[in-house]
């Protein structure tokens, strides 16, 4: 998740961080790099505009030139800027004024409020609501029954009647939630482009009818430039009450998550990170801030491991990582518990940059494909390789690349990402660390599981 | 507050976008740096991406030089001429020597697979060929019902299972189905898809071995759906898509809207995939062939 931004501010940041002062060029040649690559992450231009004349007037100043590291202040100046614009504090739902909460959606085709709708109220029953799905969208084929379909799949109460207009539909749906006690009522309406006035209209009209506590704009993570003129439009024609951003799992750099929340003023309230009815959460600006800067997103990882993760194994881990003896043996252990905390991609875009993770690493464990003959690799070891794998010389290579069913390469490549590993927990170790590392390192006292 | 605001005023100015800003542009006086920095803005504005804009606008500047063009009005039809040559598609996807002719669509969760689909296989029965449609995502929920509804409206035979099956061993029994009928040209539909995740890439690779081993050589295009208003990630769309499948080119949708789908020059640009057709409304006729000059020509109209 915004990888590529991270990647390109952190090589900039990196060269600023070497520096004992700051002089004016370095700040213009640190801006122009960030604004690239904010117009590369399609963050608008003219949001980037006003973003980098914010980032310099407080570059420049006396606060960066008086510091002993301007390097870091910048990094930190940016950081703020960037929290700051996403909206400070996570953002909550409105609650109704009276009668259950409407939460009405609304967005371009294709954005995912459909599939958003369900997710919404598969989180309202995990905190042990009952949900109403109400489906407006009369248009698109099929739209109406794939509600439907994942309403009965997360057992959540359905209405809709593809006979009436959909502000009639959200009428009923209301008052059945309200005679039958359902609450919240989440309405999904059609997709419409901003520029088709009649169907503007008829967001109108919704919004009319159903009152509801929230107006949710759906915006697809992938957006580019166009991003600010749909939701623009869509918050003066209809008035929106906050964003929903879409397919965030994706390797996109998100830009739009910027724009949207700059021209409209209003807060992003959940990511959508996954095709799975429970993969919505909710938005942390300050950990997406953290996370462009490539300091990756450790409160969501801990939270993650935290939730999934069995308390005593992860301390007798803990134990195993101090002294250094992690075996091969846990390491695959490792593989199949942090995989139940989500994929593998997810939890190394969490981890910051430059924490001591090598990116030939990165890039190996990405492929999850890899993870069966990675076991079964493990599986072909005897005890004492397990334990020792610096006394597999070539011919056990070979025997156990013929008893894993795998290539001698894809065993060497193990073994190298292991001792990477490995290498890494030294360094998590020993006492040059960063303040980051301290706080995870704290963390996983508490249960976290390397 | 303020900031907005002003940011706001200032959208509705450009609201009309990419088009007025550029008219705009050119109808100034002289060439100067002034000029090139904002036309830089421009296209990248209309999510031409920061290298192909640096590229683009470096090699129009060399241009006029040489052709000693000083004024914008002429530079307008150098340009145009410049990214009609950049977009221009080589001569017409591949054809097999004998029916029937696979078409297979892929792309992201909600580019527009399914409507773009049902409008490709309109556009070969209006061309008098016999078609017939294959609901391969059977993925996302209701997604077979919603080609469906597309197939009757298209009046064109859908292959379809039930929700949750295997869509190769589908694709494999539609190609079956399409050599007994005589049928001329199979559209399959795959469930969206984003492109970084390893095991639905694998998947999508899988059902282009299966097809292509019931009917050799098939699929004979493999064509990438892409909404116009994406970013710079369709650039990394087309990529990964083109690297678990060899693509044949796009289908630009959405582009009724107000963007622009400037990317897809740098998908020429940078990956040498063409434009097929593009996407303008929610009608089956609503579709056409790409043509590159027609909309170059609509980006400076």
């Amino acid at each position: 998740m915004f990888s590529g931004l991270a990647d390109k501010l952190q090589h900039t940041l990196k060269q600023l961080r070497g520096k004992g002062k700051l002089s004016e060029k370095d700040v213009d040649a640190a801006m122009r790099e960030i604004r690239l690559a904010l117009l590369e992450a399609d963050v608008n231009f003219k949001v980037v505009k006003d973003f980098i004349a914010a980032i310099r007037e407080r570059a420049v100043g006396h606060e960066v030139m008086e510091s002993l590291t301007p390097g870091q202040q910048v990094v930190k100046i940016v950081n703020e800027e960037l929290t700051r614009l996403m909206g400070e504090k996570p953002s909550g739902l409105s609650a109704a004024k009276k009668g259950p909460q409407v939460l009405m959606l609304a967005g371009l085709q294709g954005s995912g409020k459909t599939t958003t709708a369900a997710k919404l109220a598969a989180l309202m029953q995990r905190s042990g609501k009952k949900p109403l799905l109400v489906a407006a969208d009369i248009y698109r084929p099929g739209a109406v029954r794939q509600l439907e379909v994942l309403s009965e799949k997360i057992g959540a109460a359905f209405y809709s009647n593809p006979e009436d207009k959909p502000e009639q539909i959200c009428r009923i749906g209301i008052a059945r939630a309200e005679n039958e006690n359902f609450d919240p009522v989440i309405l999904d309406t059609a997709g419409r482009l901003h520029i088709d006035q009649q169907m503007m209209d008829e967001l109108v009209a919704i919004k009319k009818a159903a009152a509801p506590a929230e107006v949710l704009l759906v915006v697809d993570a992938m957006t580019g430039q166009d991003a600010v003129n749909a939701a623009t439009v869509f918050n003066e024609t209809v008035g929106i009450s906050g964003i929903i951003l879409t397919k965030l799992d994706g390797d996109t750099r998100g830009g739009a998550a910027l724009s949207v929340r700059a021209v409209t003023g209003c807060p992003i309230k959940y990511i959508g990170v996954g095709e799975k009815t429970e993969q919505l959460e909710p938005f942390y600006p300050d950990r997406m801030a953290s996370r462009i800067l490539g300091m990756g997103d450790l409160l969501s990882l801990i939270e993650k491991a935290g939730a999934a993760v069995d308390q005593n194994k992860a301390r007798e881990l803990e134990q195993k990582l101090l002294k250094q003896k992690f075996t091969l043996d846990d390491f695959k252990d490792q593989l199949v518990q942090l995989r139940s905390i989500g994929s593998l991609e997810d939890i190394l875009g969490m981890l910051p940059e430059g924490a001591g993770i090598p990116k030939e690493m990165r890039q190996v464990s990405l492929n999850e494909g890899n993870l069966k003959s990675i076991e079964a690799i493990i599986g072909s070891m005897t005890k004492k390789e397990k334990v020792d794998p610096s006394i597999i010389n070539s011919s056990r290579r070979r025997r156990i690349a013929i008893g894993s069913g795998t290539s001698v390469q894809e065993v060497n490549r193990l073994l190298n990402q292991f001792g990477q590993m490995q290498k890494m927990f030294k360094q998590m170790g020993s006492t040059e660390q960063t303040g980051q590392f301290k706080k995870l390192k704290k963390k996983m006292k508490k249960g976290f599981p390397f | 507050m303020n900031k907005i605001d002003r940011f706001r005023s200032s959208l509705v100015r450009s609201r009309s976008g990419f088009l007025d800003r550029l008219n705009h542009l050119i109808r100034g006086g002289e060439l100067d740096f002034d000029f090139y920095e904002q036309l830089e803005e421009i296209l990248i504005s209309g999510d031409v991406g920061v290298e192909t804009t640096l590229k683009l606008v470096h090699e129009l500047k060399e241009e006029a030089i040489a052709q000693k063009v000083t004024n914008r009005e002429s530079f307008r039809s150098l340009m145009i001429q410049k990214i009609s040559a950049l977009l221009a598609a080589p001569p017409g996807p591949a054809v097999p020597t004998e029916p029937p002719l696979f078409i297979l669509l892929v792309g992201v969760n909600g580019s527009g697979k399914t409507t773009s689909a049902a409008k490709l296989a309109g556009f070969y029965k209006d061309l008098g060929k016999k078609v017939i449609m294959v609901a391969g995502d059977t993925f996302r929920a209701a997604a077979t019902e919603q080609l469906e509804i597309w197939s009757v409206r298209a009046g064109v035979e859908l292959i379809r299972q039930h929700s949750g099956s295997d869509s190769s061993a589908l694709f494999f029994d539609a190609i079956n189905a399409a050599k007994a009928r005589g049928i001329d040209v199979v559209i399959g539909d795959t469930a969206g898809r984003l492109h970084n995740k390893y095991n639905l890439m694998e998947e999508l690779n899988k059902i282009y071995r299966v097809i292509g081993r019931n009917l050799p050589g098939a699929p004979h295009q493999v064509i990438l759906v892409v909404d116009a208003t994406t970013g710079q990630n369709a650039v990394a769309q087309a990529r990964s898509f083109n690297q678990a499948l060899p693509l044949s080119g796009l289908i630009l949708t959405k582009l009724d809207g107000t963007a622009r789908g400037g990317i897809v020059l740098a998908i020429k640009d940078l990956l040498d995939l063409p434009v097929l057709y593009i996407g303008t409304g929610e009608q089956l006729e609503d579709f056409a062939p790409f043509d590159a000059e027609t909309f170059t020509a609509a980006l400076f109209e």
